[in-house]
């Protein structure tokens, strides 16, 4: 009993005061006032060398470290560019195959080459890095690293000695060099060396280089880019250098702002070549080296990833302009203020959404999304169908913030098919039915808790070609009634359907009913109730389909190969230009013939050559009339069923400045400041400890004990009477 | 003693090299080299150049068990299986096939946090269960004992899920005793770990409890017990210095073998309660096409579990006298 009062008492005194942070807060009580955003990742990062990080949970941090030379605006809309490392938006000249400058409205057909010259901010300098370290004798400290001179390091940070330099024009164009780097795989290097001069013969240099290496039985060894140049790159001085490009192409700025064309200082590329490294995960991969707002102080992808202000970060300031409700919603009242604002930003692996909410709303995470099972708890639906947050959400000051994605998810009819694909009217009327039939209003709806609209072509909202409101609708599929769009009436599917000689889901020719066949992915019970819900809109018209669920691997040999008939695939945008969603469409991209990103293995001879016109020209009038065609064509033709556009839900704490969805950038943890103070304040008033069950559960312990112990006791003394009067 | 180690060391070469084979060929039935570049090079503007580019540095551009372009014993030795297989037998794990890293070096790192939670489970729970059990022996036909019987078979009748998640549900969230989730280096995991060993603790209880009393029930009727008892020792003294020694034999059996990999750690708990371990190492790696984890942790753990087994025919000449390694 004096143990269970010991215990008791202790308890009470740690509530009482005796902890500085409340019992769950996860993170240690000595970062408890820090500058230091909390947030989350879910799947670890494969990659952090910018030549070949392309995901979006790379991103999430190869944004906050590297300064390729442009970025979006944070708060104008549409997506802006604007310079980072750069001093302006580079403006290319054109010139001819002798090289002469043409004018800027010459015909595509006669451009031979697009130079883009890129001036750069002064005053760049990179993150303190052992790859700068230099010795006292002037060379750098940690080069022919000895076994011994290894002892002892296991990460980076074991390197004790640090520098750093200047960034430089060289650096860029090093880089650039490393697309075709034989050893790494650059998700853009097929796609650049179309353009960039000398890209692709480059890479074959390079292979030469590599493999002569090898056969010395140095496979390993650093392979110097400097001692090969790139024809299509020409460093001008240490603030300027020249990208040479194949003829036009407008979107080459859009790549200039992600980070396969930030710089890359060569000490660093041969810094991880050093032997020994590799084996003990110290690469370019895992410790990017940056000259950004922020650099990765701990990479343990297994538990926590950790960003830190870079001391040497040439300094920016926070916009002082943006749409017309920012200024009202706050988003300005740090304009003109030098960023970044936060110190430290601390990841935590989180596998699974419920701790990952339950410890967003004990205010442990800044921000969070909302998963379909925490859908009802954040978030309720107004008399007039408008979104809101929930009671207990705006008692804790959590706002919401939503936007659509720059994403599409469709449903492709795979061309090269003898019943849904082909240039004939039969199968053309046949996808249309098809795609009146398939309510995505309702998948919506059901699916993903309204977070989405109808996507009415290919092209998501915020992309240029966009329509919105009655100009944007299909008309192949909707009709304007009432200010909004309406799906049209199953009959009018039905209709379709007879006129494609299937009427009543039966073929007219054969007699035989109608079966089609979707191929998916499907992995669990939520993807079983989605292609049940398919089924029932494809009976709708007496269709039945026959899903093909497959693994991963065999979908995809499946749509290489155009096996599939019909299949659910979806684009996420690299770019804010409609040529990165209407490719998806274009001819020569076909899966089946080329390997490239047209699943549907769609041809249209009008769109292609629309397509050729429309993705070298400027935003304008004239490109948005070719778009408005080539929309209409696709519609008609329906080689997709249009799916959706997702819209993302964001919440945040009260303590979160300045968060503003962007589906574009990433690199938005700058501009984001936090109140510290506020946070530390609210997460005291939400967790303070409920001790009683404590004391509860040690009495129940105790009681057992003594009921125990009492019975035992019993038993033992019942034993010896029984002995005793010899009836045992 | 040393002679039947050195025999069953030797019997597991086969076994290790049966698996290895299983294990391949498993693995590459469902997924071809092309596959597995296609997975680690990922899903956007992958080339087909790109595609043999990856196969070739990394050796999958060969035939996977026979190359019958090759002269003599290359037509074993220049195959997959032979180049990335048998590496495994000199401990040679190598580099994971998705993000480079040095994978026994992934192993050595990623044990801890899951030893931290599996040690206090296996020694607490084993004490625990054991316990419980012979209480329930003890007061075998009584009340407490059917009380304890339903107790065990409700926490049977539960899902370990539920426990993970009402246990952070109430623990963390309602009472704010402890954090839902994470993990710190050193001392400072004691918080983290609490909660994760509580759940293995309750969600183990059940199942564990009511094998022991079933053990213990068929050794408490035996002729050597009740001499025990005629002696006159205490019914306590019976229970734990004669039914547990002589129960020692079947728990052993279930026990031992588990040791070595504990180390393992357990998916589900370490991936609800954020710990790193290497609980869903092998998982992430299937889900990923990483050949180089599967093949090395399904070494792993089939080396793990002949030393349990081993380690298991040890322990029985320990607690039985009678059992001799002849």
């Amino acid at each position: 009993m004096r143990v269970l009062v010991f215990v008791t008492a202790s308890l009470l005194l740690a509530a009482s005061g005796g902890c500085s942070s409340p019992w769950n807060d996860p993170y240690p009580a000595a970062d408890r006032a820090g500058n230091t955003l909390y947030s989350a990742f879910v799947e670890r990062p494969k990659h952090l060398d910018p030549v070949q990080s392309y995901s979006s949970n790379e991103i999430t941090f190869t944004a906050q470290i590297y300064t390729p030379p442009l970025q979006y605006h944070y708060l104008k809309r549409p997506y802006t560019l604007i310079p980072q490392a750069a001093v302006d938006v580079p403006v290319p000249w054109f010139e001819d195959a002798q090289g002469r400058r043409l004018p800027e409205d010459t015909p595509q057909a006669d451009v031979a080459f697009s130079v883009y010259e890129i001036h750069l901010r002064p005053g760049m300098r990179y993150q303190p890095h052992p790859a700068f370290a230099i010795a006292a004798d002037g060379k750098p400290r940690y080069l022919e690293l000895t076994a011994a001179g290894l002892s002892g390091v296991y990460q980076l940070r074991d390197f004790r000695e640090t520098g750093t330099r200047t960034v430089t024009a060289a650096d860029f164009a090093y880089q650039i060099k490393r697309l075709a780097h034989p050893r790494l795989h650059s998700p853009i290097f097929g796609l650049m060396s179309e353009y960039i001069v000398g890209l692709k013969e480059y890479s074959g240099t390079l292979k030469k280089a590599n493999a002569a290496l090898a056969a010395q039985g140095r496979g390993d060894a650093w392979l110097d880019l400097r001692r090969y140049p790139l024809t299509g790159v020409e460093v001008v001085d240490d603030a300027t250098y020249r990208i040479r490009l194949k003829g036009k192409y407008p979107q080459f700025v859009y790549w200039l702002a992600m980070p396969f064309f930030a710089p890359l200082p060569v000490e660093a590329d041969r810094f991880y070549a050093e032997p020994g490294l590799v084996s003990r995960n110290i690469t370019l991969d895992w410790y990017p080296v940056g000259a950004g707002p922020y650099m990765l102080t701990v990479n343990d992808p297994n538990r926590q990833m950790v960003l830190e202000r870079n001391p040497n970060f040439a300094g920016e300031t926070y916009p002082g302009e943006g749409e017309a409700e920012d200024a009202a919603d706050g988003l300005l009242e740090d304009a003109g203020k030098p960023i970044p604002f936060i110190d430290r930003a601390v990841y935590s692996l989180e596998k699974e959404s419920i701790p990952y909410w339950n410890k967003f709303l004990q205010g442990y995470y800044d921000a969070s999304g909302i998963s379909s099972d925490a859908f009802d708890q954040a978030i309720q639906f107004g008399s007039g169908g408008q979104v809101m947050l929930t009671d207990d959400m705006r008692e804790k000051g959590i706002s919401l913030k939503t936007a659509v994605s720059p994403s599409t998810f469709y449903m492709g009819f795979n061309m090269l098919d003898g019943v849904v694909g082909g240039d004939t009217e039969r199968a053309r009327k046949l996808r249309r039915a098809i795609s009146i039939a398939v309510d995505y209003e309702e998948f919506i709806s059901i699916f993903s808790n309204g977070r989405g609209i109808a996507a009415q072509g290919p092209l998501p909202p915020g992309i240029f070609g966009y329509r919105d409101g009655e100009a944007g609708i299909n008309r192949y599929v909707y009709d304007w009634i009432d200010g909004a769009p309406q799906r049209k009436p199953i009959e009018t599917a039905k209709l379709l359907l007879d006129e494609a000689g299937y009427a009543g889901g039966t073929d007219r020719g054969t007699g035989a009913p109608l079966l089609l066949y979707l191929d998916a992915t499907a992995r669990g019970p939520d993807d079983k109730s989605r292609l049940d819900w398919l089924r029932k809109q494809f009976n709708k018209l007496n269709i039945n389909l026959v899903v093909r669920a497959t693994d991963y691997n065999r979908f995809q040999e499946k749509v290489i190969k155009g096996n599939a008939q019909i299949f659910y695939s979806g684009w996420n945008a690299d770019y804010p230009d409609p040529e990165n969603f209407l490719f998806l469409l274009h001819g020569p991209q076909s899966k089946v013939k080329s390997q490239g990103e047209n699943a549907s293995n769609w041809e249209n001879a009008e769109f292609d050559r629309l397509f050729d016109r429309m993705k070298n020209m400027p935003n304008g009038d004239e490109r948005q009339e070719i778009i408005d065609r080539m929309t209409e064509i696709t519609r008609r033709e329906a080689p997709w069923l249009w799916g959706l556009n997702p819209k993302e839900y964001g919440l945040s704490h009260v303590w979160m400045k300045n968060r503003k969805p962007n589906q574009i950038a990433n690199n938005v943890l700058k501009y984001q400041r936090i109140d510290a103070a506020q946070r530390a304040a609210l997460r005291d008033q939400w967790n303070g400890p409920v001790l009683w069950p404590l004391v509860v559960a040690l009495m129940v312990l105790a009681v057992f004990g003594l009921v125990a112990r009492g019975a035992w006791r019993r038993r033992e003394r019942g034993k010896g009477r029984l002995d005793v009067d010899g009836t045992h | 003693m040393l002679r039947y180690l050195i025999r069953r060391v030797l019997y597991a070469i086969p076994i290790l090299i049966g698996v290895n084979v299983l294990t391949f060929t498993l693995f590459f039935i469902v997924n071809s080299p092309d596959d597995m570049a296609r997975m680690q090079l990922g899903v956007k503007r992958v080339t087909p150049e790109a595609i043999d580019n990856w196969k070739r540095e990394r050796g999958y551009d060969r035939p996977l068990l026979w190359n019958g372009s090759a002269q003599g014993i290359d037509r074993v030795r220049d195959t997959i299986f032979f180049t990335h297989s048998l590496r495994l037998f000199k401990f040679d794990f190598g580099t994971a096939e998705s993000d480079g890293r040095d994978i026994g070096h992934e192993i050595r790192t990623r044990m801890w946090p899951s030893l931290s939670i599996a040690l206090p489970v296996f020694i607490v729970g084993l004490a625990t269960y054991v316990t419980f059990a012979l209480l329930m022996a003890l007061f075998r036909a009584t009340f407490l004992d059917f009380a304890g019987v339903l107790v065990c078979v409700t926490a049977m009748a539960i899902s370990t899920m539920f426990y993970i998640i009402g246990g952070q549900f109430l623990v963390c969230k309602l009472w704010n005793l402890a954090p839902i989730s994470g993990f710190a280096p050193g001392i400072g995991a004691w918080r983290f770990i609490l909660l994760p060993v509580g759940v293995g603790l309750v969600a183990g209880f059940g199942e564990s409890s009511r094998w022991y009393r079933t053990i213990f029930l068929e050794e408490i009727n035996k002729d050597y017990v009740r001499t025990a008892r005629a002696k006159g020792l205490s019914e306590g003294r019976v229970l734990v210095h004669h039914v547990l020694r002589n129960a020692l034999i079947p728990i052993l059996t279930g026990v031992v073998v588990v040791i070595p990999g504990l180390f393992l750690g357990s998916l589900v708990t370490e991936s609800f309660f954020g710990i790193p371990g290497l609980g869903s190492y092998t998982i992430d790696a299937i889900g990923s096409q990483d050949f180089a984890v599967v093949r090395s942790m399904v070494f792993l753990g089939s080396l793990l579990y002949i030393v349990g087994l081993i380690l298991t025919d040890i322990s029985y000449t320990l607690v039985d006298p009678r059992i001799r390694f002849e």
